[in-house]
């Protein structure tokens, strides 16, 4: 039993770290612009596809592809909340959130016209090394990717809780109106706040592809992971998201063992509605 | 003006059967199944706010309920309609309820709704009951006693009624009190509760009553295409697309989703003549609604307010 | 016909209800007054049934309805306005009256009659087919008023119906307000506008601090030293007296 589990838990670890990413990258943009950003899986799947192409097509890897990739898609997502969901929506919640679903429906299957279905995944230097800890062959990618979306969750909290931009982040999350008294600019720290949460998406693109693959429709995978780690861990809750990534990930690894490849997913959707019915603050939420 | 509407309606609703193509038909009885979808979810989604995006569950438990019942209990087709409606309307009643419970609302019954539909896919791709990834086949066996016919023109006659009816239901919504009770409910659910109204049982009703028809139309694609498999009962893109037929058409009004079916159908139709590459269809939905939110909110059937 | 015993309530840290006990009797206009941040509406909200009391117990018409849902309330006769008039606002003015008509009549026509029929008699029948959304303050809460009394009840709780309002508009809803009385309705309205109060009320009382301080008709709770010292702060009561 230890032989088993031991690996699917520390699996499930590794790769709760690198959701985390995804998971905080999402929770900032709840906690700032207060809409679920349904165009998040969507945007891990750009950020995927754009370092697949680095990789597959120019010989980069991936983790040297972060700084790149990380900036390219925090511009995007500045440009689309300025240029698109912002006008579009008027900030409205209702239309913001239908405006999100509009986008992930556009770049879903734009995708899919301009990349077709096809699965993709690349292989680096490093693919096919393992290391071993206790009873678990653990692949040196999952590893390395563990450690960086430490490092950029390190750096994302220090972004938020020490620059002046992240006060005025924080200052517009909590009250909007007192913040523009201070000279803030609420539309502006939106857009901030969502090229900073798709930054997150960015990153860990990079840190996804080495042990995952990518077609167009692995944004619907991901964005359910997502929103179960930011319901876990508590709505806007940046510790709660961090945590509920590690539960949620081993949640995952443990539902392939003991359920099967067929049946296993089906922990995620189960977890997300059980925590919803039953303690919809999450773990660390606030009521 | 009105009036020329309907007759505008009525002709377009005939004109299939005028053709004896079978492409045409074909075409119509999707449209017709559309128009049903967006009904369907129009019911709670446009007059009792309740904005799923999940609904494909109840068109994955019609057309699960009918292979099911068909291949591994010889059940007459026909009488799968109202079985898998029941079974729909009970799932729907107990969504709606749980959420109630829960204090569920707005952007978190949405994604709920699209965890359950999820759960529902896994589900039916892992089980032996469902065949699993295998899917399910019908045999073919063409009788109208076996709700089979070889002119699909028929197939549109039975999706055109389903249509009709859940068009009625939703005029019925807009005239009787669980209706008046229902919009009320979306407009202020808490002034509703001051004034005697169950919230938590007039949305319960409502989503049993959207997922009763929506199950409908999942019984009707089953007959037609005579197989079944997880992706397409439960895809989620079947969800946003009887969202988006509401939502394009006008939610909460009678004629928005029969607006919004004929208009996305016959976008999806053209562009496929343009450019026949999968996704660029729902690619174009995308914008779409992005454009109905930005310049139309209220759906083209509001165009006069607008 | 209403009594609520030793209610308290508690947000957070903080009491908002210590023990309240009321006595609401039938026919009359009761009043329930105090500075802001007393309790009223928070007492309103009890109960109507929209906040559980930590402790205590409301019985209506001797029935038992404390933790009862506020559906369930006002099928049996009790119902609130809001102070924040709460219109459904994509509906017209009728269909927003009929609303309340349906708990009592279950037919769509008779419903529309009997809507517009008080719609009229509270004054709103020049709008009664626009939408609720365009009325003024005035407006509202006359609807406000309107959609309770369409679910005929037996006692109308009044949250504050008069804030917002310029004088004419004060005279008109106290004259409403007269009428309902006269018509057989319990009423218990919590305001600010004590000339009003001084007119409507045949008993009154006042919450501060989370207690009852004094119980009467308005003019011996507006001589007593306690609620005066409540509005105007410590020792201003001495202090009046001794000017």
């Amino acid at each position: 039993m230890w032989e088993l589990l031991f690996p699917a838990v520390l699996n499930g670890i590794l790769l709760g770290g690198v959701y985390a990413l995804v998971a905080l990258g999402l929770t900032l943009i709840y906690g700032v612009l207060h809409i679920v950003n349904f165009a998040h899986g969507t945007l891990l799947m750009i950020g995927m596809f754009m370092v697949w192409l680095l990789a597959a097509k120019m010989g980069i890897d991936p983790y040297l592809a972060l700084p790149v990739v990380t900036l390219a898609m925090g511009a995007l997502g500045w440009a689309l909340y300025t240029g698109l969901i912002g006008p579009v929506s008027r900030g409205e919640d209702k239309m913001l959130l239908l405006a999100t679903l509009g986008v992930s429906i556009l770049f879903d299957n734009g995708m899919m016209v301009a990349f077709s279905g096809d699965t993709r995944s690349i292989e680096t230097a490093h693919s096919f090394s393992t290391v071993d800890i206790g009873p678990a062959l653990v692949p040196v990618t999952k590893l390395v990717s563990f450690g960086f979306a430490v490092v950029v969750a390190g750096a994302l909290w220090a972004f938020i809780a020490l620059t002046e931009t992240g006060r005025a982040i924080r200052a517009v999350a909590k009250e909007a109106d007192g913040a523009r008294l201070m000279g803030i600019r609420p539309a502006r720290m939106y857009a901030v706040a969502f090229a900073v949460g798709t930054a997150c998406t960015g990153a860990a693109a990079c840190l996804l592809l080495p042990s995952f693959y990518v077609n167009p429709g692995v944004g619907n995978v991901f964005i359910l992971i997502a929103f179960t780690i930011v319901v876990l861990g508590g709505m806007g809750s940046f510790v709660g998201a961090a945590f509920g990534a590690l539960l949620v990930g081993v949640i995952e690894s443990l539902g392939g063992l003991f359920l099967g490849e067929s049946l296993g997913p089906i922990l995620v959707p189960l977890t997300f509605i059980a925590v919803l019915l039953f303690r919809p603050n999450g773990l660390f939420g606030r009521s | 003006m009105k009036i020329a509407g309907i007759v505008a309606l009525v002709a377009i609703a005939l004109a299939p059967f005028l053709s004896t193509s079978q492409a045409v038909a074909n075409m119509a009885l999707l449209a017709a199944l559309a128009v049903a979808g967006g009904q369907a979810w129009n019911i709670a989604g446009g007059f009792g706010g309740m904005m799923s995006f999940g609904h494909v569950a109840f068109f994955g438990v019609g057309a699960y309920t009918t292979a099911i019942l068909q291949t591994r209990y010889g059940v007459n087709p026909w009488l799968t309609l109202p079985i898998a409606g029941a079974i729909a309307a009970a799932v729907g009643f107990i969504i709606s309820w749980c959420c109630s419970r829960a204090g569920l609302q707005g952007s978190y019954f949405a994604l709920v709704t699209l965890a359950i539909a999820e759960a529902f896919r896994i589900l039916a791709n892992s089980l032996d009951f469902t065949r699993g990834g295998l899917g399910i086949s019908l045999d073919l066996n063409l009788a109208a006693s076996n709700f089979q016919f070889s002119d699909k023109r028929v197939f549109y006659a039975v999706a055109l009624i389903v249509a009709l009816a859940a068009t009625l239901v939703c005029w019925w919504i807009t005239r009787s009190r669980f209706g008046a009770r229902l919009i009320a409910i979306r407009e202020n659910p808490d002034a509703a509760r001051a004034l005697g109204v169950d919230v938590s049982l007039t949305r319960a009703g409502a989503l049993a009553l959207s997922g009763a028809v929506t199950a409908l139309t999942g019984v009707i694609y089953a007959q037609v295409f005579l197989y079944i498999d997880p992706n397409i009962a439960f895809g989620v893109w079947r969800s946003v697309d009887m969202m988006l037929v509401a939502l394009v058409g006008g939610s909460g009004t009678i004629v928005g989703p029969i607006i919004g079916g004929l208009v996305l159908h016959l976008l999806s139709e053209g562009s496929r003549e343009l450019i026949d590459i999968p996704g660029f269809a729902p690619a174009l939905y995308g914008i779409v609604l992005l454009l109905i939110i930005g310049l139309l909110p209220g759906g083209f059937a509001r165009l006069r307010h607008a | 016909m209403l009594s609520a015993t030793g209610i308290a309530k508690s947000f957070g840290g903080v009491q908002a209800i210590k023990a309240v006990d009321i006595e609401i009797r039938s026919g009359a206009i009761t009043a329930l007054l105090g500075p802001n941040g007393a309790g009223k509406t928070t007492m309103f909200a009890m109960l109507a049934g929209f906040i559980r009391p930590d402790r205590g117990r409301i019985t209506f018409e001797r029935r038992d309805i404390t933790g009862w849902a506020p559906e369930r309330i006002a099928r049996v006769g009790m119902v609130r306005t809001f102070q924040v008039t709460q219109p459904f606002s994509g509906l017209s003015v009728a269909h927003n009256i009929r609303v309340g008509a349906f708990l009592r009549e279950n037919r769509p026509r008779e419903a529309e009659t009997r809507a517009r029929a008080i719609g009229e008699r509270l004054g709103l029948g020049k709008v009664l087919d626009r939408s609720a959304s365009s009325l003024t303050v005035a407006g509202r809460k006359r609807l406000e008023i309107a959609r309770a009394m369409a679910t005929q009840p037996r006692l109308l709780l009044l949250d504050e119906v008069m804030a917002g309002l310029n004088p004419t508009e004060i005279n008109e809803i106290v004259e409403l307000i007269k009428q309902i009385r006269d018509s057989g309705v319990t009423i218990l309205l919590t305001e600010h506008i004590m000339h009003a109060v001084a007119q409507l009320a045949d008993v009154a009382h006042v919450l501060a601090g989370g207690t009852l301080i004094s119980s009467g008709t308005p003019r011996q709770i507006a001589e007593d030293p306690k609620v005066i010292e409540a509005y105007l702060g410590h020792g201003a009561a001495q202090r009046l007296a001794n000017a």
